[in-house]
């Protein structure tokens, strides 16, 4: 019997790190395989004007990334301010405050929304959100705007990310012991006061995790941000400007005018470059929760 | 400070002394009537009645399961928090229904110091776990504060433990540590009933010795409930005793008459030994 445990044990051990490293080798794998497509674009033009240069004209031979970067961190950044404030108040909300029967009614819901598929978000975007920016928001702020903007981009990817990040924040929220909650409490804290100084508090580390895997997730977006962003490869001046984030940029392109000499190779770059963003992104936001733990943690 | 607590009296120098349990005072300050608590088809109290002197201790005991903590929680309103809890019947505290409409929880809750069975420090500091209930109740101004922390970590016997450490985490205490910090954090919102549930079930017995002594000293201001499993501990501080048997009294009275003539069969069969 021991032998046989043993045995068991050691197998799912084996079979357990196996699969880990095999999803580390994944990640290698593909940043790879990127890296030496995007290659020969890289040794035909210089790395650092391909990624600070906005002068994208595939026909002649000029491939600027700096548009495309650019519009994928704003478009990403836009939906982050946007739907964490929302996520963070309402996750509270049904944490702290809603009855069951709310609870019942929303929770369900919101797990629903996270299932519905970027295209149909993107349609929508396309139908309320863009004639709404057009028409309404952006005529208080610039002459023109065709809708197809940053704001746009980001509203829809705020709204995209909201339902994950609820689900995450609830979570968190829940881990937290009834004892802690209760002792804040029956100290005479409202409640309002034991979210802010013990909830939230309690939950910042968790937060942040929450946080980054969304704007990983926003960084990402592809279908519904191409329908809504106007897809135009220069730097955005203000929110109502079009952009051109990185994925539009692949999907747009790629598999169409591959013999125009360079062109696979830049795409792939975008891809590559797209796929180095979002490591650095992980690995930055890694340190810093650390630090957070390490200084904050209580 | 209102409620004398700052008097420079120390507290651990008197010997602690068995005479210096009073009589029972004859002023009721709690008065409990026909109370239940129900949840779910779980009849959890079962019409419990019941008067609680002022300035006095009184134990309750009874066995694991019996609704102890339940009751003291029905005494600061904590089951307002789980609405499956259903309470009926009256809670008269200072003459007055803590229930009855228009009542601010926070203030009952203020006013009677619930410390937890199980001690929760708060994600924060030692100094901010005491300092907690002043802050929010905006008793103290700033610098008055450190102070008042100071002086709640020392009733507790807490201060020369901590004293290097006290803006570092509470979560890294221990247990023993951390119950007496929450005994401290308890005290320092400045209630008139202090509600103990096994307020010394993780400390060794010195330091349980140095808490009681402390509740002894603090029934002079405060009217102290103190839910034991310790019947050595109930004899030696309390002026009363109550035991409770599945949610019901099933007897109550004076500390020596409790011990030494008990009425019921089942507090005889409960004070031998014969379960518990
Ligand atoms: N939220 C709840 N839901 C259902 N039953 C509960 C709940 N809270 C308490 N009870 C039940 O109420 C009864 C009394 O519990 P209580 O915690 O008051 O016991 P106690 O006398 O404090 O016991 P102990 O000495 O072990 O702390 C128990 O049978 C318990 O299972
Ligand atoms: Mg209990």
């Amino acid at each position: 019997m021991q032998k046989i445990r043993n045995f068991k044990d050691k197998t799912a051990r084996q079979v357990m790190l196996g699969i880990a490293i095999f999803s580390l080798l994944l990640l290698v794998i593909i940043g790879t395989s990127l890296f030496l497509k995007a290659l020969p674009i890289m040794k035909e033009k210089n790395l650092w004007v391909l990624l600070t240069s906005s002068n994208w004209k595939p026909f002649k031979g000029d491939f600027g990334f700096y548009p495309f970067i650019i519009s994928t961190l704003y478009v990403s950044l836009i939906a982050i301010i946007i739907a964490l404030p929302l996520s963070i108040l309402t996750s509270i909300y049904l944490y702290a405050y809603s009855s069951d029967s709310v609870k019942k009614v929303f929770e369900p819901v919101i797990d629903l929304l996270s299932g519905i598929p970027p295209v149909i978000y993107g349609v929508w975007g396309t139908l309320t959100i863009v004639p709404l920016i057009a028409d309404k928001i952006a005529p208080h702020f610039v002459e023109f705007s065709s809708g197809y903007s940053v704001l746009a981009g980001g509203l829809v990817l705020a709204i995209m990310i909201l339902p994950l990040l609820i689900s995450i924040l609830l979570e968190v929220f829940r881990s937290i012991p009834a004892e802690m909650t209760d002792a804040s409490l029956s100290l005479g804290a409202t409640k309002w006061q034991t979210v802010k100084k013990v909830v939230l508090r309690k939950s910042f580390t968790g937060i942040i995790a929450a946080t980054v895997l969304s704007v990983s997730r926003a960084f990402g977006e592809t279908i519904a941000i191409l329908m809504v962003c106007g897809n135009i490869a220069v730097i955005p001046h203000s929110i109502f400007d079009a952009c051109y984030p990185l994925p539009a940029l692949i999907a747009n392109n790629y598999g169409e005018m591959m013999s125009m000499p360079g062109y696979e190779s830049a795409l792939m770059l975008g891809a590559f470059l797209l796929f180095i963003i979002i490591v650095i992104f992980n690995g930055l936001s890694r340190v810093a929760l650390n630090q957070i733990e390490k200084r904050y943690s209580f | 400070m209102n409620n004398g607590l700052a008097k420079e009296t120390p507290i651990f120098q008197e010997p602690f002394n068995q005479t210096i349990l009073r009589k029972v005072t004859a002023t009721p300050a709690i008065t409990i009537k026909n109370l239940n608590v129900r949840i779910g088809d779980n009849h959890i109290l079962n019409d419990v009645n019941l008067t609680i002197p002022e300035k006095s201790i009184t134990c309750i005991i009874g066995p694991s399961g019996c609704g102890k903590s339940t009751l003291l929680k029905t005494l600061n309103r904590m089951h307002d928090e789980t609405p499956e809890v259903k309470i009926s019947g009256e809670v008269l505290v200072d003459g007055s229904n803590i229930y009855n409409a228009g009542v601010e929880v926070i203030d009952v809750r203020k006013k009677m110091g619930l410390l937890a069975q199980r001690p929760c420090p708060l994600p924060m500091s030692i100094f901010d776990n005491v300092a907690y209930g002043p802050r929010i109740h905006k008793l103290k101004r700033r610098k008055a504060l450190n102070q008042t922390v100071i002086q709640y970590l020392q009733y507790v016997g807490l201060w020369d433990e901590v004293r290097g450490r006290v803006r570092t985490s509470a979560s890294r205490l221990s247990i023993g540590q951390q119950q007496r910090l929450c005994l401290a954090r308890g005290l320092a919102i400045e209630p008139e009933y202090i509600l103990g549930d096994e307020a010394t079930s993780a400390l060794d017995p010195i330091s349980t010795r140095k808490i009681e002594e402390l509740f002894v000293r603090l029934k002079e201001k405060y009217t102290i409930i103190l839910v034991t499993h310790t019947l050595r501990q109930a004899r030696r501080i309390s002026d009363n005793v109550i035991f409770m048997y599945m949610g019901k009294i099933v007897e109550s009275g004076a500390t020596e008459e409790f011990f030494n003539n008990p009425k019921e069969q089942l507090t005889k069969d409960y004070l031998s030994g014969s379960f518990s």
